[in-house]
């Protein structure tokens, strides 16, 4: 746990290092951090730790993480878990870094999306591609009807109560939450593009069991095209082999998978080239002093967007941190094979 | 082995003809980018997000996809009977000719 200090109008972490993304970079900070005594506190958009390789690619092989012939994206994520927890890193999960804000005492609050604030001397942003947000279809006025009958992400069940509702894809999501709505909505579409389904086996004969019984309706070889409605949506337009015909419906789900953007990063005053933060490769360090940027977040000559790379630039960075928080102290180098790991109580 | 000749039409419908060495192991995506043409390959080349999508313009006949290139493809926005994701096209001396095109880009 960070510490945690109740202050008169609302509660904030405080910690040594805010950890920006909770990927393997991420992660790997918290353990060069704290074998020099510094505290991590790691915040990120989804809602379990290891970035891409827990929420992408966690089945996938990596073969060139040093000492590791073979090991899966999601094993080496477990891995850092255990080898960072006795360092009892704290986590903010499922919330986005939104704002930074220097306090008064030179430290840096960094506030999420719902509010929970942080505050440290370092922030440390590993946020690799970004975070991953839904993938909003090319229909010309969707964001418009954001919030008002278009939802990229379920998160409220119950307000699909006795509602018509339209979900668009063809993966486990859209074959899932039409199966789960059909229980709660009045009626239920589902739109793919093409006539089969890629989901799991199960999912794809629930379905299309659904479909026979009369509780999902199944637009194949369907695309939605466009959206109307009067301050709220009322109908989407569905291209057809044949045509284009008009749906009524109170909502409309598309569910096309996660992409990353680079989001509220791009907007902290940092020197940013192609969507990835400068930084000095001394220690990793961005124009701003106290923020660092490392992974695949960051950017300079010769850079590799490698994991093993990515720890190489935690670990020097941690370094410059210390010194930072720690101007009169000087820092020697030790072995863990001589000190073993010492966690925090 | 042989070089070829690969044609990648971009977004604004510019033609780069660019002469490709087939014994570097390269991929669709990975040529695009090495030629600094728009194509940002996020997910690295494992067929997880689409922005290396192209139209294949010629009658070649490529490798078939895997369920993988069909599943991210399934999610993709703009998709054509000749879409393929570059990152899942290598690079063979078959491929001599061979004319793609950009794919739009998506929010």
């Amino acid at each position: 746990m960070a510490n945690v200090n109740y202050f008169t109008k609302s509660f904030m972490i405080e910690t040594d290092i805010i950890i920006i993304g909770a990927g393997p970079c991420g992660l790997f900070t918290v353990f060069e951090a704290g074998l020099i005594k510094l505290r991590c506190h790691l915040i990120d958009t989804l809602p379990i730790p290891g970035g891409q390789c827990a929420e992408i690619y966690p089945k996938k092989p990596i073969y060139d993480i040093p000492g590791y012939p073979e090991v899966l994206a999601g094993e080496l994520i477990d891995n850092l878990m255990k080898q960072i927890e006795p360092f009892k890193p704290g986590f903010t999960l499922g919330e986005r870094a939104e704002n930074i804000i220097k306090e008064e005492d030179g430290r840096f609050c960094v506030i999420t999306n719902l509010g929970t604030k942080h505050v440290a001397p370092i922030i440390c942003i590993a946020g690799g591609l970004g975070c991953f947000e839904p993938r909003k279809p090319p229909i010309e006025n969707i964001t418009s009807f954001e919030q008002r009958g278009v939802e990229y992400i379920i998160k409220d069940p119950a307000i699909y109560k006795d509602k018509k509702v339209v979900v668009a894809g063809g993966g486990d999501s859209a074959l899932d939450w039409s199966i789960f709505l059909t229980d709660i909505a009045k009626e239920v579409s589902l739109v793919h593009r093409r006539t089969e389904f890629r989901g799991a086996l199960d999912s794809v004969e629930k379905v299309n069991k659904l479909h026979v019984e009369g509780k999902i309706q199944l637009l194949t070889e369907s695309e939605v095209i466009g959206l109307n409605g009067n301050g709220k949506l009322q109908s989407v337009l569905i291209k057809q082999k044949d045509g284009n015909i008009t749906k009524d419906t109170d909502h409309f789900i598309p569910l096309f998978g996660l992409s990353p953007k680079l989001g509220p990063i791009a907007e902290w005053g940092l020197n940013i080239d192609k969507n990835a933060i400068e930084v000095d490769t001394f220690d990793y360090s961005t124009n701003v002093p106290g923020i660092y940027a490392i992974g695949d977040v960051n950017t300079y000559p010769g850079k590799l967007k490698l994991i093993l790379c990515g720890f190489h630039e935690a670990t020097l960075m941690v370094q410059s941190a210390y010194k930072r928080i720690n101007p009169d102290k000087k820092l020697t180098l030790k072995y863990t094979t001589v000190n073993g790991v010492n966690g925090f109580d | 082995m042989a070089d070829i000749n690969i044609t990648i039409v971009d977004r604004e419908d510019v033609a780069h003809e660019i002469v490709v060495p087939t014994d570097m192991g390269l991929n669709l995506m990975e040529l695009c980018k090495a030629n600094e043409l728009p194509v940002e390959g996020t997910c690295g080349g494992m067929a997880l997000c689409s922005t290396c999508h192209v139209y294949v313009q010629t009658e070649h006949t490529l490798n078939e996809m895997t369920d993988d290139e069909e599943d991210m493809l399934d999610q993709a926005f703009f998709v054509e009977d000749n879409s393929r994701l570059g990152c899942q096209i290598p690079i063979e001396e078959s491929l001599d000719g061979l004319v793609v095109k950009l794919a739009p880009t998506s929010n």
